[in-house]
């Protein structure tokens, strides 16, 4: 019981250093492997949660996240990646050593924001709440700091991924029904992006969003 | 409850149906037919909860209410008259060669997936499959938004989408920390997210996270109901995609989504003992109701300028449940339903007039009363109705919200004031130069569907003169529930 | 008095001291064989130290004691914190001074002067590496701080002997921070003993280098001590870094039947983290020296995401 819960802690850590290595990486490719990574990881710890715990239908969660995150949704984004030719570096809005710096803060926030809630869990994993919700603030800040469409919905979707540990970390996942529920919405999610995209690409010639800053409170 | 199955089936397989035919010359009328059947199913769910009180179907998955059940007869109304005036409309932009055939049947589609996620939000027992339904709204409209495909859409639809994806995800962790508290408090499983467990356990409930989960739970979902600061989604979304989806936006989302923050807050008021839920829901409702007004006087587009409106209105809706008791949640249910049948009607008259004149820029809409009385006089009643006007229904409600202020707290009660009276300036003169004035529109082939507008206004004007027995009764139930 | 914790802290010092130049004729002896080059021979460093020592020493003429001191200050502080470092055994009679935060201090007093030398003759290419160093050393040193605190929190002390001692002694547990500042640890040795991404030991090419800039003027003896110095600079952090991170296999205090078997297993780590340095120097590219900044703030990064996973994840239960 105790290694296990030793192991999920270590894979929460590295859940973290990827959630700071998508802050910091600059290509679309490597995001997207990052994002994998991000499933693999999630996939390790559901399991080791169900292992640890017994509870039996964090198994199908964990077949679930490895089927759609580790997967589909890599799939999906790298194919969007090579249909519409998008190489290169992602601009950022903010450079690297700031946009760290304030990741660190968000962790601090996050920490302290899931201290009591994690205090009052029954959880063996109850200490990678902190982590979780660190990871949400980062992909946050990392959809605030790009300016590519596609880097922006991988933030969102590892967003998700965040809130998918959270759920594992303090209650072992939410009910089936629930989870199922919220996997198809982000697969829809992520075709209605992809169709997004080409509209954008097919209107604008670029998957820029400074493109889509017309709109403004007037 | 067999009705429950119609209610919720037609919507999902009529999608599916429009799907492959959605694209035929006789796709709009389906879609009205299958809206009106829907609408059917509402009402026979409506009679049977009258007669039986609420009730829980299939293993608990669903549960109706008297807040709930009229709240889908509402949203099966509006979907169906918007679906009737959609018919023409959409039939002009296809004449107009602004759509084509693909993104006909999309639309179709998505119109009744949309209402399916809708009447699934509000029947569902589930918390989660609450959440899940409202980002399937959002699936569904995201699209719609940017049907036209011009920058200005596309534009509107991401900020939509990023917008409400990041605002829902807060609302995924607010439910998270619900079930948190719900198992700590004894709940097994799946049926710890069932509301009708959470109400009945409530007081189980452990204070401080279930403090934590409103807050998230009240911005995930007030990003959806257009909660300053988070609303700039809203104006963007209803002024570029097509008005059919302009009015269900405001008419039927807005309302859901608030649903969702009602919900939540019985759950909150009953865990904590304190009004902390109703104070923060005044506060936002509050300054989305002031910052919306001011921001009315500066738009100039037709479509903009409405959708402001329907910010300024959930503001003050939400700030009326903020307060809470039986006359104040009387009067927001009272808002809620008048608000959406009002705004809807508005949003028919101005996409026809918009639809005229070839444009939503207000300074470009002259005269529509010369050259359509219909719409002309539709777009004028309508625009005085939802400024509050005696003798529509929305002033009946704003006056009993601001009675309730102005003795339970007073001190809100000015900034409401000032709020309404910039927002009559600002609306009333767009609009009257629109409507009358030099005519600038052009006459159309297509009759307009002038039929959804007037009911919508005559339901309301009654709504203000009398509001029917057993309406009353209804209304003040499913205020009791609210508490 | 007893004699025999005396006599093995002399010799622990004296074979590390002496084994010094070794490490680096083996990382080069790696580097070589990956490179697929035909190495100079494990002892080469020996041999150029042995032929420097019997050169005469050139100095310049505006030369200032201070010059003249530097070899003999750096060399002897990093004596003094080769034999604080716990190699073979805790417990010796040293090692009540072996603080981390001493050791930083330390190191960054023979920086201090390596720098004041390289600027005091006044050519160009002395002021720049100085310059430089100090560029790179202020922004490692927080790091390697941060890093420091890590096990420190772990052992409730800043001793390096009671971090051994609590690591390596006790039932076996994961650490995540410990895992963070590893990596982080890592990056900083590699910016401190001038190595390859932050500077290429291997070349004298003015536009890159950093630390061969700052030795450029000395010649002979002086040379010599420097270049002892700056293998002992290795070992040291090799041997930080072991006794932070692997710490299993140092002898306890007064187990002296240990020390034998202490002695073989720090011997396989320092052969294994050099070839490890050696891969780690080939597959890596050096950065521009304006990347350096960059560089370093990861690792900082690092150390003090480890730290927050600490405080967050508590020790490992």
């Amino acid at each position: 019981m105790i290694v296990t819960a030793q192991a999920i802690n270590f894979i929460a850590a590295l859940l973290l250093l990827v959630a700071f290595a998508m802050l910091s990486q600059r290509r679309i490719r490597a995001l997207v492997n990052l994002f994998a990574v991000q499933g693999v990881l999630l996939t390790a710890s559901t399991l080791l949660t169900a292992s640890g715990t017994g509870q039996t239908h964090l198994y199908y969660s964990a077949a679930l996240t490895l089927i759609l995150k580790v997967f589909v949704l890599p799939l999906i984004l790298h194919r969007l990646v090579r249909r519409l030719q998008l190489t290169g570096d992602v601009e950022m809005l903010i450079n690297t050593a700031t946009t760290m710096l304030v990741g660190i803060v968000l962790v601090i926030v996050a920490f302290n924001l899931a201290l009591p809630i994690s205090e009052f869990a029954g959880t063996i994993t109850r200490g990678t709440l902190g982590i979780a919700l660190a990871c949400v603030l980062l992909a946050f800040l990392m959809m605030i700091t790009r300016r590519k469409a596609v880097a922006q919905v991988i933030g969102f979707l590892s967003m998700e991924n965040g809130l998918f540990f959270a759920a594992t970390s303090i209650t072992y996942g939410m009910p089936m029904v629930v989870e199922l529920g919220i996997g198809l919405d982000v697969l829809v999610g992520t075709f209605v992006f992809g169709v997004f995209f080409f509209r954008i690409r097919e209107t604008f010639d670029s998957l820029d969003i400074h493109h889509l800053e017309r709109l403004r409170e007037r | 409850m067999s009705e429950l199955a119609f209610l919720l089936g037609i919507p999902l397989l009529g999608a599916a149906a429009l799907a492959f035919r959605g694209s035929q010359y006789r796709a709009p009328e389906m879609n009205a037919i299958l809206s009106g059947l829907t609408f059917l199913a509402a009402c026979a769910l409506t009679v049977r909860i009258i007669s039986i009180g609420p009730r829980t179907a299939m293993n608990e998955l669903f549960f109706v209410d008297a807040f709930n059940v009229f709240l889908v007869t509402l949203t099966a109304f509006i979907g169906f008259t918007t679906a009737l005036f959609g018919t023409p409309y959409m039939r002009v932009e296809r004449d107009r060669g602004k759509v084509g055939a693909g993104a006909m049947r999309l639309y179709h589609s998505m119109y009744q997936l949309f209402t399916f996620t809708m009447l699934l939000a509000l029947t569902t027992n589930n918390m989660g499959i609450l959440w899940v339904a409202l980002e399937g709204a959002t699936l569904a409209t995201v699209l719609l938004v940017s049907l036209y495909r011009t920058p200005a859409s596309l534009e509107a639809a991401w900020k939509y989408f990023i917008l409400c994806g990041v605002g829902i995800a807060q609302a995924l962790f607010g439910t998270i920390l619900l079930y948190l508290a719900a198992s700590r408090a004894g709940g097994t499983g799946g049926e710890a997210l069932l509301w009708t467990h959470l109400n009945a356990a409530k007081g189980q409930l452990e204070p401080s996270v279930v403090a934590i989960a409103f807050v998230f739970l009240l911005v995930g979902y007030g990003t959806k109901v257009g909660l300053a600061p988070l609303h700039n989604w809203l104006p963007d979304a209803h002024a570029e995609g097509p008005t059919p989806i302009s009015a269900v936006l405001s008419g039927l989302l807005l309302n859901v989504a608030l649903y969702a923050v009602i919900r939540c807050k019985v759950l909150a008021d009953g865990a904590l003992g304190t009004h902390l839920a109703g104070n923060l829901m005044m506060g936002f409702g509050l300054l989305t109701v002031v910052l919306s007004a001011f921001f009315l006087g500066r738009q100039t587009d037709i479509k903009r300028l409405f959708a402001y409106s329907s910010i300024e209105h959930m503001g003050f809706i939400t700030f009326a449940f903020g307060m809470g008791g039986a006359i104040a949640n009387f009067a927001g249910l009272l808002h809620m339903t008048v608000h959406s049948l009002t705004k809807s009607a508005i949003f028919f008259a101005a996409g026809h007039a918009a639809q005229k004149a070839g444009t939503q820029n207000i300074d470009d809409i002259r005269g529509l009363v010369h050259m359509s009385p219909a719409v002309g006089w539709g777009l004028m009643i309508g625009t005085l109705a939802i400024l509050g006007l005696p003798p529509f229904g929305v002033f009946a409600a704003e006056f009993m919200i601001l009675t309730t202020a102005m003795r339970e707290h007073a001190w809100a009660t000015p900034f409401l004031l000032v709020a309404l009276a910039v927002a009559f300036a600002a609306v009333f003169g767009k609009v009257q130069t629109m409507v009358f004035g030099d005519p600038s529109v052009r006459p159309l082939p297509h009759r307009p569907a002038a039929l959804p507008v007037f009911v919508h206004l005559v339901i309301v004007l009654i709504l203000g003169l009398y509001i029917p027995a057993h309406l009353a009764a209804w209304y003040r139930e499913a205020a009791s529930m609210i508490g | 008095m007893p004699i025999l914790p005396f006599a093995s802290q002399f010799l622990e010092t004296l074979l590390a001291v002496l084994a010094a130049p070794l490490l680096i004729g083996w990382v080069n002896q790696c580097r070589a064989w990956l490179q697929n080059r035909s190495a100079p021979g494990l002892l080469q460093p020996y041999r150029v130290i042995r032929k420097l020592f019997r050169k005469e020493s050139v100095l310049a003429q505006n030369a200032s004691p201070l010059f003249r001191l530097t070899p003999y200050v750096v060399f002897g502080s990093m004596i003094l914190a080769v034999s604080i470092v716990p190699l073979v055994a805790t417990g010796l009679p040293l090692s009540p001074v072996a603080d981390v935060i001493a050791l930083v201090g330390l190191l960054a007093f023979a920086r201090v002067f390596m720098a004041l030398a390289a600027m005091d003759v006044g050519t160009a290419f002395g002021s720049l590496g100085a310059r430089r160093e100090m560029l790179v050393a202020a922004l490692a040193e927080p790091a390697l701080l941060m890093v420091f605190f890590m096990p420190s929190l772990i052992a409730q002390s800043t001793s390096l002997t009671t971090i051994v001692e609590t690591l390596a002694h006790r039932p076996f547990a994961l650490y995540p921070s410990l895992a963070f500042a590893a990596v982080a640890f890592v990056m900083v040795l590699l910016a401190e003993n001038a190595r390859i991404p932050i500077d290429n030991p291997a070349t004298h090419l003015e536009l890159t280098m950093i630390h061969e800039a700052m030795i450029l003027e000395y010649s002979g003896r002086h040379l010599a001590l420097m270049e002892w110095a700056h293998a002992l600079k290795l070992v040291i952090y090799f041997t930080i870094g072991i006794a932070l991170f692997l710490p299993w296999g140092i002898a306890e205090a007064g187990n002296w039947i240990a020390i034998p078997l202490a002695i073989v297993a720090l011997a396989v780590k320092l052969a294994v983290g050099g070839a490890a340095l050696a891969v780690l120097e080939s597959v890596s590219v050096k950065l521009r020296i304006f990347r350096a900044p960059e560089f370093l703030a990861t690792a900082f990064l690092l150390a003090v995401l480890g730290m927050l996973t600490h405080v967050l994840l508590g020790a490992g239960t």
